[in-house]
C-alpha cells in the first residue's frame, strides 16, 4: 500500500532515535531488577520519553505513586499544547482520534506538523500510520534494551542526536513555507529568556506558556489596529 | 510486592500523561473553535518547533572547546547541509555522525 510507504518514509528521521532511546530504558529499568514486561507496559501505555527516564530516578530512590504522578504532571504538562494544533484536523478522524491524541509525543508532533500528504493518498490512514509506527519502534527498543540486560554490543551513544536534527529540519521548513514568520521569533525569544530565567529542567512549561499569551496579545492588538 | 509497585507506577503514569494529552480535545469537545483559537492553531507549530528544538540543547555548556561545542557544530552541519542538499535525509545523517565523532574524540 502507497500510505505504508509513504508514512514509514516520514518516520524515518525518528526510527533511530526511538529505538536506541528505548534500548536505554530497557537497559536501565531491566538494571534496577525490573523485567521485560515492565519494560514493555511503559513503552506501550506511558509512552514518553523524557517521562521514562524521569521515572528511573523515581524508581531507584522508591518514589511514592503520588510521586509519579506529580513528575507525570509536570514533565508531561507540554502536551497540552500540542493538543491545540490538532484539535479540528483529529476531529475528522473518527475512531482512529483517540489513538492519534494516546500517542501525540514530541516526535509524533514534530513529523505531523512538518507533513505534506500527496493527494492520491489518504492522508487520515498516513497519520495514523506515522502515530503507529513511532509507537512500534518505541516499544521494539524498549523490549530489546531489556532483553540486552545491561550489556549493548555496541556504543552507540549519540544517536539520540537524529531526533535534534530533525526538529532542526522542521524548523527549517516551517520558516520556508510561512509567510508569517512571527511565531517562530516569539517562539525562539520565549524559549531563550524563559531558559535564563528558569533554567534547563523547568523551562519547557514556562516557555510554552509565555508563548501563547504572547502570540494570542499580539494577534488580538493586530486585530484592534486593523 | 515488588511487581505490584511497579505496575502501579505505570498505570499511574499512563493515566496522568492519557490526561494531559486528551486535555485540550476534552475541553473544546466538539464546540466550534473561538477565533483566537484558529490563529494559535496555525501560529503554534512553528512557535513549538523552535522551542523544541531549544529544549534539545538546553544543557549544552557555553565554553570554547571542541567537546562543549559539539552539539552547536552538529546544528551547523544540519543546517548547512539541508541548504545546500535539501535533502533531510543527508542532513540527519551527516550531523548525527559529526555528533557522535566529537563525542568519541576526548
Amino acid at each position: 500500500m502507497e500510505e505504508y510507504k509513504f508514512a514509514f518514509k516520514q518516520t524515518l528521521p525518528i526510527m533511530f532515535s526511538y529505538i536506541f532511546m528505548g534500548i536505554a530504558f530497557g537497559i536501565m529499568l531491566t538494571g534496577l531488577g525490573y523485567g521485560v514486561f515492565d519494560s514493555l507496559g511503559s513503552g506501550l501505555f506511558i509512552y514518553a520519553g523524557s517521562l521514562q527516564f524521569a521515572l528511573i530516578g523515581l524508581l531507584q530512590a522508591h518514589g511514592s505513586v503520588m510521586q509519579a504522578a506529580i513528575l507525570s504532571l509536570l514533565i508531561n504538562a507540554r502536551h497540552i499544547f500540542y493538543g491545540l494544533t490538532f484539535i479540528e484536523r483529529f476531529r475528522k478522524m473518527g475512531l482512529k482520534r483517540y489513538y492519534m491524541i494516546f500517542s501525540l509525543t514530541d516526535e509524533t508532533y514534530s513529523v505531523l506538523c512538518d507533513l505534506h500528504t500527496p493527494s492520491n493518498l489518504n492522508e487520515d490512514k498516513v497519520m495514523f500510520l506515522i502515530a503507529l509506527f513511532n509507537h512500534i519502534y518505541w516499544i521494539i527498543g524498549c523490549i530489546v534494551g531489556a532483553i540486552l540486560n545491561g550489556v549493548l554490543p555496541f556504543n552507540l551513544d549519540g544517536i539520540e542526536f537524529s531526533a535534534t536534527a530533525f526538529f532542526i529540519i522542521v524548523v527549517m521548513n516551517q520558516w520556508k513555507n510561512n509567510k508569517d514568520h512571527l511565531p517562530a521569533i516569539i517562539g525562539f525569544i520565549c524559549g531563550i529568556v524563559c531558559l535564563v530565567i528558569f533554567k534547563a529542567d523547568n523551562f519547557l512549561i514556562f516557555a510554552l506558556i509565555s508563548c501563547v499569551i504572547l502570540l494570542s496579545i499580539i494577534k488580538a492588538r493586530g486585530e484592534n489596529n486593523g | 510486592m515488588d511487581s505490584l509497585y511497579i505496575v502501579g507506577i505505570i498505570v499511574v503514569c499512563s493515566l496522568v500523561t492519557l490526561f494531559v494529552r486528551y486535555l485540550p480535545f476534552v475541553y473544546f469537545g466538539n464546540r466550534e473553535l473561538p477565533k483566537s483559537m484558529i490563529y494559535l492553531q496555525n501560529a503554534l507549530p512553528s512557535a513549538i518547533m523552535v522551542i523544541l528544538v531549544i529544549y534539545c540543547l538546553k544543557d549544552v555548556k557555553l565554553g570554547f572547546n571542541l567537546y562543549d561545542l559539539k552539539e552547536i557544530i552538529a546544528c551547523l552541519v544540519v543546517i548547512i547541509l539541508q541548504l545546500y542538499k535539501r535533502n533531510m535525509y543527508i542532513s540527519i545523517v551527516g550531523g548525527t555522525l559529526c555528533y557522535m565523532i566529537i563525542l568519541r574524540m576526548i
